[in-house]
């Protein structure tokens, strides 16, 4: 099960760590791998994580990613949690990947689910001395889905299927220094964290708490090369008004749809550097960059397996195939990840125009909002509990900051005593506001509701949703 | 009626700063939207808003439309389009 010809993260960067530039930026601290690789930021206690399930259940990005270079090849498998995970579920988490240990440098959370013994304290103080590595194999990586609801969904990867779409670039006398908007705790971010190892570079890490402006002020000042962020926070810092404090020579878009605005607005910022929108999803891997500085695919992406990846168009949503795919998900109610023929349904729908593929948005009406996912459902269930509403319907509306909005429609019960007023009607949409922002986080409370005498019902008796 | 374009703006980021819990900085043409104390998802917000209160999102007619930095910036994309 543990097989792969892929040498462990350890190994990979062993003989490039020593180079001094080599390290990881945060808000307010410099690690130079040099130091890692002379010591360790585990208190050297690898023995005894030693093929055990490890769960990282991290405050910090830091703690993450030094856990990950020295864990990988020593644990059996890391479940790396991603910032928002809701604590109410890590019993959930421990028992669907078996974990047995924990590194974590908040380990109250933790208290009670495992046993004090198996979790491991981590600080940011590098500890030197010689730490034995022996024996290594394949770790298994867990990373969790975005956009679901209730229980988090995991996905099983290897650093074999993470790395796929890695190529070393060819030699730069310049230094590489990535940095990325995303947290490296989701698939997107771990992507640029393993690609600025990888490449023997450096990485600037964001931090929750930092306003655009400081952040690219701050990766400007590491001299950032290489920088990756969702269509979304690329438009939050040319707002900024400081996208200009950082000069790198690869501006990468991900994680939403990246339209033609947003890619001319970069190219007149940024005219030396090379613009890609790349897709990649947490099941389906890395599937392709397009560098044309145009919006959409090229349709010769569709021939059989360019660049390793073989894609296609059933039903008119995104397939993939690849290396880089998902091994599986974790836990048997999820079911199958993968199709009979090895493809991946993204769920995400393509429309052909004039010899390229076009998103148009996602199978089911799943609203991006800036890189998070609703579903229109669960906010029309908040909805739908008011007592005047008698159905409702979420949709997406386009929106020039954050790519897509949720905006609601909503039928009256009709009620004899009801004079519906404006004033009337004012103060039933912001009650539903109110219920809205009680019950669910601000990315998914409707901009605007919209009062309508009917919707439209398909023959099943469903509210009819507009495709994708 | 002139000013009435910018008298909903400026009741619309101060209806959605209520909403968010966020402390608005005083309004002026030169704010830095991004220093308003105004997240992307308020921008979003206000911009939604505007579409239902004056019947157009500038952003979404004109093809090459520049990111606003400024309230003044704002103001302007918005005036413009009502032309």
């Amino acid at each position: 099960m543990l097989q792969n010809d892929v040498a462990s993260l350890w190994e990979s960067l062993k003989g490039t760590a020593s180079r001094p530039e080599r390290c990881i930026w945060t808000i307010d601290q410099r690690i130079n791998l040099q130091d890692l690789f002379a010591g360790s930021s585990l208190s050297g206690r690898l023995e005894q994580l030693r093929d055990r399930s490890v769960l990282l259940l991290t405050k910090s990005q830091l703690c993450a990613a030094l856990s990950l270079i020295e864990l990988d090849g020593i644990a059996r498998r890391l479940i790396l949690c991603p910032p928002d995970l809701d604590p109410e579920h890590i019993p959930f988490v421990i028992d669907t990947a078996a974990v047995n240990a924990a590194v974590s440098d908040q380990e109250a959370q933790i208290c009670g689910a495992l046993h004090a013994d198996c979790v491991f304290p981590w600080s940011s103080t590098i500890k030197r001395g010689e730490h034995v590595r022996g024996k290594q194999h394949a770790t298994e990586w867990i990373l969790f889905t975005s956009g679901t609801t209730g229980p988090p969904k995991m996905v099983s990867h290897s650093l074999a299927s993470l790395t796929g779409a890695i190529k070393t670039p060819s030699f730069s006398a310049q230094p590489i220094v990535w940095s990325t908007f995303y947290d490296i705790r989701r698939y997107g971010g771990l992507q640029i964290f393993l690609r600025a190892l990888l490449w023997g570079g450096s990485l600037v890490l964001s931090d929750a708490g930092e306003p655009a402006k400081d952040f690219l002020a701050r990766a400007g000042s590491h001299g950032v090369t290489h920088m990756s962020g969702t269509p979304s926070h690329w438009r939050r810092a040319i707002m900024s008004g400081a996208a200009g404090r950082i000069a790198p020579v690869y501006v990468r878009l991900s994680g939403e749809i990246a339209d033609q605005g947003i890619l001319d607005s970069l190219r007149v910022i940024y005219p030396q550097a090379k613009i890609a929108h790349a897709f990649a999803s947490t099941e389906a891997g890395v599937g392709f960059e397009v560098e044309d500085g145009l919006a959409g695919i090229p349709a010769s992406y569709f021939s059989p397996s360019a660049a390793g990846v073989d894609m296609k168009i059933e039903d008119g949503s995104l397939r993939i195939r690849s290396g880089r795919t998902a091994l599986g998900y974790l836990g048997r109610e999820n079911g199958s990840l993968v199709a009979e023929d090895g493809y991946v349904d993204t769920g995400d729908m393509l429309e052909l125009r004039d010899g390229r593929y076009y998103f148009v948005g996602r199978r089911g009406g799943v609203i991006n909002v800036g890189g998070l996912k609703v579903h229109p459902e669960e906010v029309e269930a908040v909805i739908n509990r008011h007592p005047r509403v008698q159905m409702s319907l979420v949709k997406s509306r386009k929106n020039p900051v954050t790519g897509a909005i949720v905006v609601a429609e909503i039928v009256l019960k009709l009620e004899p005593d009801s004079n519906n007023s404006t004033t009337e009607a004012a103060a039933l949409k912001s009650e539903i506001l109110g219920d809205c922002r009680r019950a669910l986080p601000a990315y998914k409370v409707p901009a605007a509701i919209r009062i309508v005498s009917s919707l439209a019902v398909t023959p099943s008796g469903k509210v009819a949703r507009p495709d994708a | 009626m002139p000013g009435s374009v910018r008298s909903t703006i400026v009741s619309q980021f101060e209806q959605v700063a209520r909403e968010q819990n966020r402390k608005l900085a005083p309004l002026s043409d030169d704010l830095v939207l991004m220093e308003s104390g105004l997240d992307s998802l308020c921008f979003a917000i206000v911009v939604a808003r505007l579409e239902d209160a004056l019947g157009f999102d500038p952003f979404s007619v004109v093809e090459d439309i520049q990111f606003p930095v400024t309230l003044g910036d704002f103001i302007k994309i918005y005036e413009d389009a009502a032309k």
